[in-house]
């Protein structure tokens, strides 16, 4: 990969720009997120909104849920395209874990995010 | 009447049509009339990911959604339908009189349109258009989710 991936946090509301801030709290790291909000969007400036996060990069679309308009629009935009991967269910976890492993494909660094995410979801015994 | 909510919505079915109404309605069916969707198995599989699985989707076209119409009002289970534009929902009330009221929840910012309330955006003709739906005697208001007051036609067109 010539240039690390980029991080698109897609969600309702200010979810996106919350986790982008704490990612940079935590990591330093200020470069590698974007955040798009579907406030006031219909699907087409929804788009619209993510065709410029993109801004034509390979990139990892984090998805707030697994439904909804958020996803679609996410996955329309992706659809067809090896640059550009989709991931549900965004957590701090996975963006973490996202910043400083970003010199793959997408769609590898998409399954690395559910894993890591995925991995950050447990009962602790209290 | 089993279809518990006629809504207006360009997001179609997302998290205030299947959480934020269908939770305290308890739904057990959503139709989404769209053409577009109607013809693209993908563009469905797209919106029924959104819906849990005890929550059957039902895609139609304008023109089947009129002749289901009956159909989903004597089903047993409470249902919602979701149209993305005025146009489709008028349709449907244009031939019954089943559709007594009209929920607008989500109509977006697009270019032409004004901002009327926070979540709706109209042109001129399309406020026209929903004049002419309460004209027929469909009741018309706006409310994106269940908790929010309904705001009545006359105040946001």
């Amino acid at each position: 990969m010539s240039e690390p991936l980029r991080g698109v946090i897609v969600s309702h509301a200010a979810v996106a720009q919350a986790l982008v801030a704490a990612v940079a709290a935590i990591t330093g790291v200020r470069d590698a997120l974007v955040p798009v909000s579907n406030d006031g969007c219909d699907t087409g400036a929804l788009s619209e909104r993510l065709t410029q996060a993109i801004d034509d990069k390979p990139a990892v679309l984090f998805v707030d849920l697994p439904g909804g308009s958020c996803l679609t629009s996410s996955v329309r935009l992706a659809r067809g395209r090896a640059d550009v991967a989709v991931v549900t269910g965004v957590n701090l976890a996975m963006l973490l874990d996202f910043v400083f492993h970003r010199d793959i494909p997408p769609a590898d660094a998409a399954r690395r995010a559910v894993e890591a995410g995925s991995r950050a979801i447990r009962t602790p015994a209290a | 009447m089993s279809i518990a909510l006629y809504r207006l919505d360009d997001r179609l079915i997302h998290g205030q049509v299947v959480v934020g109404w269908g939770k305290p309605l308890n739904v057990g069916f959503i139709v989404l009339v769209d053409d577009a969707v109607r013809a693209s198995a993908w563009e469905q599989e797209l919106y029924r990911m959104g819906v849990p699985p005890e929550i059957e989707v039902v895609f139609a076209s304008t023109e089947e959604a009129l002749e289901r119409l009956p159909a989903w009002e004597r089903d047993p289970r409470v249902g919602i339908l979701v149209a993305g534009d005025i146009a489709t929902l008028a349709a449907l009330t244009a031939n019954s009189h089943r559709v007594g009221r009209v929920n607008v929840g989500g109509l977006h910012h697009r270019p032409g349109r004004s901002e009327r309330l926070r979540y709706v955006y109209l042109t001129d003709a399309e406020a026209a258009q929903l004049k002419t739906l309460a004209a027929r005697g469909v009741e018309v208001t706006a409310q994106d989710v269940p908790t929010a007051a309904p705001v009545p036609l006359e105040d946001f067109t």
